[in-house]
């Protein structure tokens, strides 16, 4: 809500500064979100007006104006605006005037003729950018008046940020209102008189849909003038709420709405056709609009009608039979109370929305209605002349919103607020607020007044204290500490923790966006730790751009996307991870688990002295894995994955469920995307991670602990793990450690072969094992190995 | 006896002039050996008439002593020579720096809300989570905000499938919430919000916190100390100052607008926050007769922007490295 504070200041004028206004307004709810002034500042300009204009003699385009300036004798200016000539009256800036932007106008002679000032465009005076030529003044203003006064520069341009709640302050009367309320000034609201009525004519109204329209102000104006002018200062107030003057009939209506918050709408009489009809549209019907645009309407849609067709959307917008044409001679005026629900949402749904819609789904005055019409009447009369006919109030008290008395107790007040505020100081903010009440000792029964539609409960009454009160006048105070300790699980690994050890090994984290494109998934495959290869992503029905289209499935895709940012600004190693949800579909739900998912690329560590330089492997990555959930143990197991390669794809598993996987781009992929070379992906379920065991302080046994080397020399093919996991299988009980601590292929051994350097630590601790428990212990797990993969002991 | 002083003096310099133990050794034959000078001195002894041989004897040894302690220290002295020499030819560029695994870093805005939740969590806030798509039931209708309603258009809403929206604020995790606990409820609910709007100030995907405290007495002058509190302790300020301003939100009431300011009036927006409106509370089938508190949502890259001098919230999720890389 933009406006005039002059304009505000003819309502209720508190004795305070422009500064001092706005903050008070900003401080109980009406945020100043623009303050700026409706000229710049200048100086030494007064009306002048045009009595004698010449040619130059030296120059085709300068004229020689002589301007009476009021007071003393008339001057003489060299003038090149195309515009000047006699009995206009303009801007004139006196010699030594100072111009916006600091320009000082000197007496001076023009190709030889002495000019004593300077007559102005707007363009000149800051005003607007119209510098076609001079400022055309109405000629009721008299020479000499300071420009400044005459036009009443010295104003302030407010821009309000009205929360939906207070449509009430949706007009330059609620804005006063509150300003009273706030200040304690008093309100010279505009007064209205009821028209005398001097035309017979009526045109009755047939409300159809009283829910939708509890009331129906009209009336009809005959005879005005539609080509009366606006009057200047009409169209400056306007113009300082951003809107443009058009004619002295749609003026008036949009000036009435500015000022008392009811939007109002003019008909040309000679295109309704009998009655005025109130009612839904009905199936298939269509509107033209005013700039053409036919509308197929939804039978949601509330219509003003005649008994020939509708004229427009109630309260939002008129249709192309609604307008004044420029030889309207008789009008219809339309005043009515739509209900806030038959308009909500219609505009959003059209795609397009108007000051009336605007002001009508938040709810305007419905007592308001008559005294809008009456005061558009007065002025459209004062302005086009025109003989008012009787005003029609086609009311339905049933359908009128219903303002209930709220039950409002100073002690609720105290504990909603944490400060007690007295009952008399409550009395007094209500009535401040002209918020009717009747009180019983400490309990007030407030009746919420008809242009508020933000009372309904205790709550908003206490919150309407409050405000008025001041905000700042309830303390912050600490209350006693009295709270229990909150848990803090020991068995549970957070997302913090998990994060905290990523960066402890050097990773980086970063937060990409939840929607990625639908190309990039589509190129990534289904990457899902499920290995569900079928679902498609989550749809946004309303993407921001077309390449964050849909939800992620996986991680990957931002990570890549991070990578390749990255690898464009040249940086050559990464190390990357994010937590975050991705984004399934579950039957018609969908599952968001929250997943942990890497990337590394580059070198396994930065560029230095003491490090060989190497690409960044599968067991680098799994390294860190397996440090991340220590002390769980980690066990990947050969996997597929559509984005991985075939080769080096695994898929790790927790405590033998799966938790995720790991490998290496797929070389299709890594071509796709540009990168020099493949980096080492993966992608856990956090929630497979966040329980960890609480230790358990066993003492350390006193008996010897023995260590036994077994060289096994095995297929080339077999999975490390599966020779692990035999040998712990078949291990007694005082075998506490089997484990891998070489991989040997090439010399000494037959093709296809390879040697797993295994070591077994053995102790027990009730005794000491003699060399016969060693012994044997050692020739079981050779035999088993020998039984299971063939495994031939290497001397 | 000057002879074996003047010995003495010769051996100690020839001891003292051997740069090695091989020399050392030789030089010590010429005094102390089978026909060294001093041994020789010593089968001497016989051919002296008896009354002189004691005093003789006497001397000779004293001086076989004094030799022998020379010859000693010159061999420690050449051994610790040794011994420095192999140290210095041992010796590391101390300079070098260590073996590195590369740094890495939290994002800033995990470091910011990482921060927020220990100090709430000092004043008993646990933390809760909801899910990012969110039906129009806990991410409106149970925040009091029925469809069609013009707060609706405060937010711009990402839909996906089967009228499913992208949670447009973390309110909805205060729903859920008090869905399945009971009051006395107090949490802090961090997360990443969705809206329709793209700017230097503005991203499609962003953070908040949010903050509930339900108990039977809660009030919105708790509201103000909390929050109070919570600024000053986060930006580690005595002078920041804190303003509330009345306003609008559908799900609180009175609603607060929260603004703060480093101590030089320049007033920043911060936060949304109010008395939870009975209806919500309701909404969760909770007396609102009997509990009452407050809630609040803030802008975690705001406050991030704020306390690391960031002035473009873009380049939280821009993930260059060299920006990140700050945050160590």
């Amino acid at each position: 809500m933009k406006f005039s504070e002059q304009w505000l200041r003819t309502m209720c004028d508190p004795p305070l500064t422009s500064e001092a206004l706005r903050e008070g307004l900003t401080m109980a709810g009406l945020e100043v979100e623009v303050a700026e002034p409706a000229a710049p500042a200048f100086t030494g300009v007064v009306v002048g007006r045009i009595t004698a204009v010449e040619p130059h003699p030296r120059a085709d385009r300068l004229r020689i104006c002589t301007v009476d300036v009021g007071a003393g004798a008339a001057l003489t200016i060299v003038c090149g605006a195309p515009n000047a000539a006699v009995g206009l009256t303009v801007p004139c800036a006196l010699e030594n005037a100072v111009l916006p932007g600091g320009v000082v106008i000197r007496r001076a002679t023009v190709r030889g003729v002495e000019s004593c000032g300077m007559l102005c465009s707007s363009k000149e005076l800051g005003i607007d950018d119209d510098g076609s030529g001079l400022l055309v003044l109405t000629a009721t203003h008299a020479p000499g008046t300071p420009l400044r006064a005459a036009l009443a520069l010295d104003d302030t341009l407010i821009t309000l940020k009205i929360t939906p709640n207070r449509a009430d302050c949706l007009s330059i009367a609620g804005i006063a209102q509150e300003v009273g309320a706030i200040t304690g000034a008093p309100l010279t609201l505009p007064e209205v008189v009821a028209a005398p009525v001097t035309f017979d004519g009526v045109r009755p109204v047939r409300v159809d849909a009283p829910d939708g329209c509890p009331r129906f102000v009209g009336r009809l104006i005959d005879g005005i003038d539609p080509a009366a002018p606006t009057p200047e200062w009409m169209v400056r107030r306007l113009a300082r709420s951003g809107i443009r003057s058009i004619a002295a009939v749609v003026d008036v209506t949009n000036y009435v709405m500015l000022e008392l918050g009811q939007p109002l709408h003019a008909y040309d009489d000679r295109q309704l056709e009998g009655d005025i009809v109130v009612r839904f549209a009905r199936d298939g019907e269509t509107l033209t609009l005013l700039n053409g645009q036919v509308l197929e309407l939804d039978t949601d849609l509330l219509l003003v009608c005649d008994e020939k067709k509708p004229l427009g959307l109630a309260g939002i917008m008129g249709g192309e039979h609604s307008g004044i044409g420029q030889d309207t001679k008789r009008i219809y005026l339309e005043g009515a109370f739509w209900t806030p629900t038959v308009i909500q949402g219609r505009m959003r749904r059209l795609g397009f929305t108007s000051d009336a819609g605007y002001r009508f789904e938040r709810g305007v005055d419905f007592d308001g209605c008559a005294r809008a019409v009456e005061r558009a009447t007065a002025l459209i009369v004062e302005i086009c002349g025109g003989r008012p006919g009787p005003l029609t109030n086609t009311a339905d008290a049933t359908t009128l919103p219903r303002r209930e008395p709220i039950r409002v107790r100073t002690g609720r007040v105290a504990r909603i607020l944490g400060v007690a505020i007295p009952a008399a100081t409550i009395a007094r903010v209500l009535t401040q607020l002209g918020l009717p009440f009747t009180r019983d000792g400490d309990d007030f029964a407030v009746t919420p007044p008809s242009r508020r539609f933000d009372l309904a409960i205790e709550e908003d009454v206490i919150e309407e204290v409050a405000r008025i009160h001041g905000y700042a006048a309830i303390p912050a105070t600490p209350r006693p500490h009295v709270a229990r300790m909150l848990p803090d699980p020991e068995a549970t690994r957070s997302r913090h923790d998990l994060k905290q050890t990523l960066v402890a090994l050097g990773w980086q984290e970063v937060i990409t966006f939840s929607f990625v494109s639908s190309a990039t998934e589509a190129v990534l495959g289904k990457a899902d730790g499920a290995g569900d290869t079928t679902a498609t992503p989550v749809v946004v029905q309303n993407p921001i751009a077309a390449h964050l289209d849909v939800l992620r499935t996986s991680l990957l895709p931002g990570l890549i996307e991070t990578l390749c940012t990255n690898v464009n600004r040249k940086l050559p190693r990464a190390r990357i991870f994010e937590l975050g949800r991705i984004f399934r579909r579950d039957g018609t739900a969908f599952a968001q688990p929250l997943r942990l998912g890497g990337l590394a690329y580059g070198r396994p560590a930065p560029e230095q002295w003491g490090e060989a330089a190497r690409p960044v492997d599968f067991y680098d990555v799994k390294g860190d894995l397996e440090a991340l959930v220590a002390p769980g143990i980690l066990v990947s197991e050969c996997g597929s994955h559509p984005a991985l390669h075939p080769g080096r794809a695994a898929v790790l598993r927790l405590d033998g469920a799966s938790v995720g996987w790991l490998g290496e781009l797929h070389p299709r992929l890594v071509r796709h995307f540009d990168l020099p070379h493949a980096p080492v992906v993966f992608e856990l379920a956090v929630e497979a991670l966040t329980a960890v065991r609480i230790p358990v302080g066993a003492p350390v046994a006193r008996t010897p602990l023995v260590r036994r080397d077994l060289a096994l020399v095995v297929d080339d093919a077999l999975p490390a793990q599966a020779l692990l996991d035999a040998l712990r299988g078949a291990s007694p009980a005082h075998v506490r450690t089997v484990s891998l601590f070489d991989v040997y292929r090439g010399r000494g051994l037959p093709d296809g072969r390879k040697s797993l350097a295994i070591l077994v630590l053995m102790q027990d601790t009730s005794r000491t094992l003699t060399d016969a428990d060693i012994d044997a212990t050692e020739a079981r797990l050779v035999a088993v190995a020998r039984e299971k993969f063939g495994a031939e002991l290497r001397r | 006896m000057s002879d074996l002083a003047t010995l003495v003096a010769k051996a100690h310099g020839e001891f003292d002039a051997c740069a090695d133990p091989a020399a050392l050794e030789n030089a010590k034959a010429r005094y102390l050996g089978k026909t060294g000078a001093l041994t020789e001195l010593l089968k001497g002894l016989g051919k002296l008439p008896a009354a002189e041989r004691p005093a003789a004897g006497a001397a000779i040894n004293a001086a076989k002593q004094a030799l022998e302690a020379a010859l000693e220290a010159r061999r420690d002295a050449l051994a610790t020579s040794r011994l420095e020499a192999q140290l210095a030819a041992q010796a590391l560029d101390v300079s070098l720096p260590g073996r590195s695994r590369g740094g890495g870093s939290l994002h800033p805005l995990t470091r910011v809300q990482q921060r927020i939740e220990t100090l709430f969590h000092s004043l008993g806030f646990a933390v809760a989570d909801g899910p990012e798509i969110e039906d129009d039931f806990h991410n409106f209708t149970a925040l009091n905000t029925p469809e069609n309603h013009p707060a609706r258009s405060m937010q711009d809403t990402f839909y996906v499938e089967n009228a499913q929206v992208l949670r447009t604020h973390t309110s909805p995790i205060q729903v859920r919430y008090m869905e399945t606990h009971a009051p006395p409820i107090r949490i802090i609910a961090p997360g990443r919000v969705y809206r329709v709007d793209s700017d230097a100030t503005h991203s499609p995907m962003f953070h908040q916190v949010e903050g509930l405290w339900i108990d039977r007495d809660v009030t919105f002058a708790d509201l103000k100390f909390v929050v109070t509190e919570f600024l000053r302790r986060f930006f580690e300020r005595d002078d920041i100052e804190v303003r509330f301003r009345p306003s609008f939100f559908p799900f609180t009431e009175p609603s607060a607008e929260i603004d703060m300011a480093f101590g030089d009036g320049r007033w920043l927006e911060i936060m949304g926050s109010g008395q939870v409106h009975p209806n919500v509370l309701r909404a969760v089938d909770i007396d609102p007769q009997e509990y009452q508190g407050f809630a609040f949502g803030m802008g975690l890259d705001r406050i991030a922007m704020l306390r690391y001098g960031i002035d473009d919230l873009r380049v939280f999720y821009e993930n260059d490295l060299r920006f990140l890389a700050q945050f160590q």
